[in-house]
């Protein structure tokens, strides 16, 4: 601390002294009685007692600020304007001279050569009506305010009873479905004896008409095979039907031909059945020989073509995303949500029964009553079922209204599933309260979610001003979007504009009766009067 | 702002190239920049041996005027004759030049960057024999001596060699060639010159043909190189040298590094995206000045050569530890330390400045006699800057503005980034969010506050579009190969790129900023010109196709150049708007030797992080060191996001830094002032506040800048050259002479070691007082609000103490002058005052005293005397000392 030598040169100078009569420049009234003239003074803090006129000489003398009111020469100063007309203020001391107006009543600016005009009168009259306006808005939206507090408390008794019936209704309708169930499981068991029976009695008749098919395929087929009509079929005449080659090498064989007739030369057609049995099943018809056999229709072409081509509906992971381009994302989720479709579980293959043995005759009178029996049971339970299940969702919604946090006096409770839209140059922007908010391009283009319902994010004093809607859909390189929506008063509940701060960080503003205060009790937010 | 990466607001053509080229790893795709290997003319010249140059001096070609000597040097193996042009320019600089004796046509000399043909001195011929000559350079026993075989130059002072010229024989000069395959049928001259070029080419027969002279390919983008090869190179040894600096721009230690076992730090203006730190490769700017550097003499090589340029420097030292050096110093062994220098360009001719000191000072003074001095800025330009990408609308401004008179913070300039234009067509405003852009500088002007709205130099090919109309009919855009106009990807999708190596074009550029041509501007609308590399998306390396035609010269000639044009023709235009009264504001990414001329540059898109804000100390002291004061670094990292404690460090740090601006990416969250709490807010506030009491010192730094060439913000040996100890310094710093800055850039820290420099100096820490002894490493424990900043005992300091909401509301404010005494109770200092903001210094309307304190009594004299301002001359008064 030794050598450094400090020292002030005033190179170009300022402040003259002003006409001021009653107390020096920029002091507050309140603070007056500390500013006597002909007394040294001592600064505010203490700290240092200095002749009476180093007050306002344009040096700062002490290290509060409090010996320069009226000057820029305190770097922590603050200079008061009384502002006749209008609300008396401090500013910085920097801001004395330095040839921007900031009292209205011009006193800041005593030396600078701006040419400041009074405007304290302009700016009351305009405050006044403002504050008039705000006023009349305040006590119109908390009218309103009180209006919906009533409609949310009737809303929410409506809803408890509402839930009450609810809940009771859902006593009902449990009991009923359990009694239907007993019904339905009443019903089911002699129908399904009954349907049983009448597969059975069908599988047999099945038997007996497909032996007599087989019969009569054997009896064609001999005469097929029987070319010289002798009554017999022979191993040459076998031999011409080379499918029937045991080993399948090419070369069928006398010997072969004969070891597929027993041993011998021919048979007859007695005989022949237990040939038949030997060869029925490689045996090619010489009129049908092209054409496949029954019940071995290629899988694949009764396939649901769908099923083939759903890897268009996934999007591709492999392809490189198109990082930030929003409307790409946008599509992609769509598509996961939309236009996906699981690929068809529809298969033919129950159809072929039907073919060799005829359909399955109608169940009969009997049978058919136990049937339709069972069936209204068991409609009548998934009927019940359904509307248990309706109203547990009913029961689980009104719960979580009941339960949702609309504020002190649930004044927020009418914003519940509504939305509100605001359209911008470019963007239509939509605000669901409590669920969530998104963007729509103005021309076209899919919807960007902004986020859904967070929290209230107020002020630990006024939580209830501020909504917070989070994880919306994810930006390039940041955070997912997000947006705040801050509340104020106003008669109508509308979004009034929104703006991206911030990338990916969206804010709202959004005006409703909800959030005004009763004009009657807020007076403290209005500074009229002078601060101390 | 910008990197060429981001997408958003490109075509899809562009989106599809992007998603193939950078699939998301963050540092810089070395991949996308070439290596030396992959540079044709580089490598070949690089694979030259050293020791065996086949150039002859033809010492009977000899001519010696009185101000020029001129010399034939033959090439042995193809014959070719080059010739050697050496002349000796005022202020102690030897110039050489060399070209083809008779180029098959004009080869590229750089105009436009000397400021005038520089004034040369009388040669005198002082011996000759069939070995050499031997030439006087006038005073301080300096000679030049020319060996004939090999061709070598040798600048001696006495008995010591200062330097030499192609003493490692790397000289290499590729003359220009008819392509053997098609020459018969491209020769349009007279017949005699083409028959003297088919004995030429049979000549060359021996000549291998190697791959890349012809034509060279680099990822999909093939070069045509309608000339073929042209690369020129040249090697200059420095014996006594173990320090050199300078060739701006790298991201790299202020001492330079040798280049043996990697690339040489290359010169060739490139978007670089997400640039890399400590290594070699270009950047945004290159200025090829390098200064060399040891206790008795400080000298510099201009290499003016304004295409792609490389640079290799070896020392038989690097390898040495501490210990190795100190054993040869104790035993007396071995050889003398000696730096070797090659430069290699790929056209264009050899034209180099060999700047002989002695001393920094005289460096600087012979640097600036040659390429001009730093612009004198508007005083407001060097306070603070608020910018990000991007200030969204009118109302964003609006409360952004009025954040910092809430927070009382001063600031003089916010910018507006190119989402402000109407669809990135430059000169126009976005019609929803900048509906009343004169509204909006009223209120800036309303408070005395300015802005900067950025024009870049690519222009929208849209017919709906009135420059790039007037562009397109008048011609002046730059024309590809085939003669179209050349167009390329920038922001706003396919764009022309003007052609401002044209003075004609510049002239009409310059026009577009008349207050009548560019709609919504006013007289506190200042400019920033990002991307004039120029940066072109989908071109090779970022940037323009090679053989682009500017004229008759490529691309090639003239690449580094651009960005420098660019800046001129901006400045210009806001000289002119204002009929020439008005100082311009302007800042440019990319530069040039020469730069300086037209205003400010920063160090292009660096990252928040703790490495980038240390990088920012070397970036701009090399820059510095070349003539380029008005340097900066975005404060705050342009990508990513910084921790609060990097954020609050880097605005301690670029308070102490000639430009200072925040800025940040679009993507990154909003980080004006006061968005970290009220501790944070408190302690920027403070530092952003001791910048503006620092702007008189500052204001005269720039005015001496302006005068003489010195660097504002400086390496410790400028001021202490014969202090081993300060030579590769470079995390702390000198503004002016008197006072010195260690920045805290390391996260976490809880002390600083700063060397303070002189043994017979002491130094007052500026917050405290304390006094320091010179001549030692001092530990300082710091806090976060610390900021460990000395003024030098001997000197007086003006600064302003009543910070206000911008420079201009402090116009008229009083000086406090800070009186550091040394060790003798004795101080000296200056204070220069103008009107801040016009040319009118020019006519000395200005006051410059200089201080001078002694037994108690602070006397001054006036340094220049103003007619305007009538004071006496001299004055001096007693003043109580606090001590």
């Amino acid at each position: 601390m030794v050598m450094f030598g400090h020292f002030v040169l005033l190179v170009l100078i300022g402040g003259a002294m002003s006409a001021e009569v009653q107390r020096p420049r920029g002091v507050p009234l309140s603070k007056r009685q500390f500013y006597e003239e002909d007394k040294p003074f001592t600064c505010l803090d203490g700290s240092r007692t200095i002749p009476f006129d180093r007050v306002n000489d344009d040096y700062c003398d002490c290290l509060d600020g409090s010996d320069e009111p009226g000057t820029a020469a305190c770097p922590n100063g603050n200079f008061h304007c009384t502002n006749a007309g209008f609300r008396p203020g401090f500013i910085p001391s920097s801001r004395v001279n330095d040839g921007i107006c900031d009292c209205c009543d011009t006193t800041d600016e005593y030396n600078s050569g701006v040419d400041c005009q009074n405007t304290c009168r302009e700016l009351g009259r305009k405050e006044k009506e403002e504050l008039q306006k705000m006023a009349e808005i305040a006590k119109e939206g908390f009218m309103f305010k009180k209006q919906l507090i009533h409609e949310a408390k009737q809303g929410l008794e409506d809803k408890k009873s509402k839930l009450g019936d609810v809940q009771n209704s859902k006593k009902d309708l449990e009991a009923k479905v359990e009694a239907l169930r007993t019904v339905k499981e009443t019903a089911e068991q002699p129908e399904k004896e009954a349907k049983e029976r009448h597969l059975k009695a069908w599988e047999e008749q099945k038997a007996v008409i497909r032996m007599e098919k087989d019969k009569a395929r054997m009896a064609d087929v001999f005469l097929e095979l029987d070319d010289d009509d002798d009554g017999f079929v022979s191993f040459t005449e076998l031999q011409s039907h080379s499918e029937l080659d045991p080993d399948s090498d090419a070369s069928f064989t006398e010997a072969e031909a004969q070891g597929l007739l027993g041993g011998v030369d021919k048979v007859d057609t007695v005989a022949f059945e237990t040939v038949w049995n030997n060869i029925k099943e490689k045996y090619a018809s010489e009129s049908t020989a092209d054409v496949p056999p029954p019940g071995e229709t290629t899988q694949e072409e009764t396939r649901d073509p769908s099923s083939d081509n759903d890897s268009e509906n996934y999007p591709d992971e492999d392809i490189p995303e198109e990082d930030d381009d929003e409307d790409m994302d946008e599509d992609d989720e769509d598509m996961d949500e939309g236009d996906y479709k699981p690929p068809s579980t529809s298969q033919t293959d129950d159809k072929k029964d039907d073919d060799e043995e005829g359909t399955m005759p109608p169940y009969d009178q009997e049978t058919q009553t136990l049937i339709d029996a069972a069936q209204k049971a068991r409609d009548e339970f998934n009927e019940a079922e359904k509307a248990l299940r309706e109203v547990e969702d009913q029961i689980r919604n009104l719960e979580k209204e009941i339960s949702f946090d609309f504020g002190p006096s649930s004044e927020f409770a009418y914003l519940y599933s509504q939305c509100y839209e605001l359209t911008t140059g470019e963007y239509v922007y939509r605000l669901c309260p409590f669920n969530k908010v998104s963007q729509k391009p103005k021309f076209g283009g899919s919807e960007t979610n902004l986020g859904t319902w967070g929290k209230w994010a107020g002020p630990e004093d006024n939580i209830y001003s501020v909504m917070k809607y989070e994880h919306g859909t994810g930006c390039w390189q940041g955070p997912n979007r997000s947006t705040t929506v801050k509340l104020t008063c106003g008669k109508e509940t509308v979004v009034t504009s929104t703006s991206e701060p911030s990338r990916c960080e969206y804010l709202m503003e959004f005006t409703s009766p909800a959030i005004c205060q009763d004009p009657s009790s807020s007076d403290s937010g209005h500074p009229d009067h002078e601060e101390l | 702002m910008c990197c060429w990466f981001f997408l958003r607001r490109m075509g899809p053509v562009l989106l599809l190239w992007l998603a193939v080229c950078l699939s998301g790893s963050w540092a810089v795709d070395k991949g996308n920049f070439k290596t030396c290997d992959q540079s044709a003319f580089c490598k070949r010249q690089r694979a030259m041996k050293p020791g065996e140059s086949p150039y002859r001096a033809l010492l009977e070609t000899m001519e010696l005027t009185n101000t020029r000597l001129t010399l034939q040097l033959i090439n042995d193996n193809n014959k070719v004759r080059l010739l050697l042009e050496l002349y000796r320019l005022q202020g102690n600089i030897t110039r050489v030049k060399i070209n083809e004796l008779k180029p098959l046509k004009p080869r590229y000399e750089v105009p436009d960057v000397l400021i005038r043909e520089p004034p040369t001195e009388p040669l005198s011929l002082l011996s000759q024999d069939e070995n050499g000559v031997v030439l006087s350079l006038g005073a301080e026993s300096q000679r030049v001596i020319v060996s004939a075989r090999p061709f070598r130059l040798d600048i001696v002072e006495g008995r010591d060699v200062l330097m030499s010229l192609n003493s490692r024989g790397l000289l290499g000069f590729e003359h220009l060639r008819m392509r053997k395959d098609t020459f018969s049928y491209k020769v349009t001259s007279t017949v005699a010159s083409v028959w003297d070029n088919i004995k030429r080419t049979a000549k060359e027969e021996e000549e291998k043909v190697e791959d890349g002279m012809w034509e060279e390919t680099f990822k999909s983008h093939t070069d045509s190189k309608p000339s073929g090869p042209s690369a020129v190179s040249l090697d200059f040894s420095l014996p006594g040298v173990e320090h050199v600096y300078g060739i701006p721009e790298h991201a790299d230690t202020l001492k330079l590094k040798t280049t043996d076992s990697g690339d040489p730090y290359r010169l060739y203006n490139l978007d670089v995206f997400q640039y890399e730190l400590y290594n070699p490769m270009a950047l945004y700017g290159a200025v090829p000045v390098m200064l060399s550097h040891n206790a008795q003499r400080t000298m510099g090589i201009f290499w003016l050569n304004a295409a792609e340029t490389w640079v290799d420097i070896s020392s038989n030292t690097a390898g040495k530890t501490v210990f190795g050096k100190m054993l040869d110093y104790v035993q007396g062994s071995s050889e003398t330390p000696q730096t070797d220098v090659r430069w290699i360009s790929e056209s264009g001719i050899i034209d180099v400045f060999l700047m002989l000191g002695p001393t920094p000072r005289d460096v600087f003074s012979q640097y600036a006699s040659l390429t001009g001095t730093q612009a004198f800025p508007p005083l407001a330009s060097l306070g603070y800057h608020q910018c990000r990408w991007n200030y969204n609308d009118q109302e964003d401004v609006r409360s952004v503005d009025a954040g910092f008179d809430e927070h009382d913070i001063p600031y003089d300039f916010i910018w507006l980034d190119i989402e402000h234009t109407d669809g990135k067509r430059y000169f126009t405003w976005d019609p929803h969010k900048f509906a009343s852009p004169k509204e909006m500088l009223q209120g800036l002007l309303d408070k005395k506050r300015k802005m900067v709205a950025i024009v870049d130099p690519h222009i929208k090919v849209d017919t709906n579009y009135k420059i790039h109309n007037e562009i397109r009919s008048r011609g002046f855009y730059v024309k590809n190969k085939d003669g179209g106009d050349y167009e390329g990807w920038c922001w706003p999708g396919s764009a022309g790129y003007p052609d401002f190596t044209r003075p004609d074009m510049r002239a009409w550029w310059a026009s577009q900023f008349a207050y009548d041509q560019y709609e919504g501007a006013m007289e506190n609308l200042y400019t920033w010109n990002d991307m004039n590399e120029p940066s072109v998306f989908n071109g090779p390396e970022v940037t323009m196709h090679k053989d682009a035609m500017h004229e008759s010269w490529e691309h090639r000639d003239v690449h580094n150049l651009y960005g420098l044009y660019v800046h001129r023709a901006t400045a210009e235009g806001l000289v002119e708007r204002s009929g020439g009264v008005e100082r311009p504001f302007v800042l440019t990414r990319a530069f040039f030797a020469g730069s300086q001329r037209y205003g400010a540059v920063w160090t292009g898109d660096n990252a928040a992080e703790w490495d980038h804000l240390k990088i920012s100390i070397p970036m701009c002291l090399s820059l510095g060191l070349v003539g380029i004061s008005f340097c900066g670094a975005d404060v705050g990292g342009f990508f990513k996001s910084p921790s609060t404690e990097l954020l609050v460090r880097w605005y301690q740090t670029g308070a102490y830094q000639p430009f200072f601006r925040a800025h940040a990416h679009l993507d990154t969250p909003r980080r004006e002032p006061w968005l970290f709490g009220p501790e944070n807010t408190a302690l920027i506030r403070e530092v952003i506040r001791q910048r503006y009491t620092f702007l008189p010192y500052w204001y005269q730094l720039f005015y001496l800048a302006y005068h003489t060439g010195e660097p504002v913000m400086r390496p410790l040996w400028v001021e202490y050259p014969q202090d081993p100890a300060t030579f590769a310094l470079d995390d702390e710093f000198l503004l002016g002479r008197d006072l010195l800055v260690h920045p805290v850039t390391e996260e976490g820290a809880r002390g600083v070691t700063a060397y303070l420099p002189g043994k017979h100096e002491v130094w007052f820490d500026i917050h405290t007082f304390q006094k320091h002894n010179g001549g030692q490493n001092l530990y300082i424990p710091v806090t976060m609000s610390s900021i460990p900043v000395f003024q030098r005992g001997g000197s007086i300091i003006p600064r302003k103490l009543r910070v206000r909401r911008s420079s201009t509301c402090m116009e008229h404010d009083p000086y406090t002058l800070y009186v550091a005494l040394d060790n003798q109770r004795t101080a000296e200092g200056e204070l220069y005052i103008d009107d801040g903001h016009t040319f009118n210094y020019e006519k000395k309307e200005l006051i410059h005293r200089k201080f001078s304190f002694a037994n108690g009594v602070l006397s001054s004299v006036c340094v220049a005397s103003s007619q305007r301002f009538s004071l006496p001359c001299s004055s001096s008064s007693d003043l109580d000392t606090k001590e």
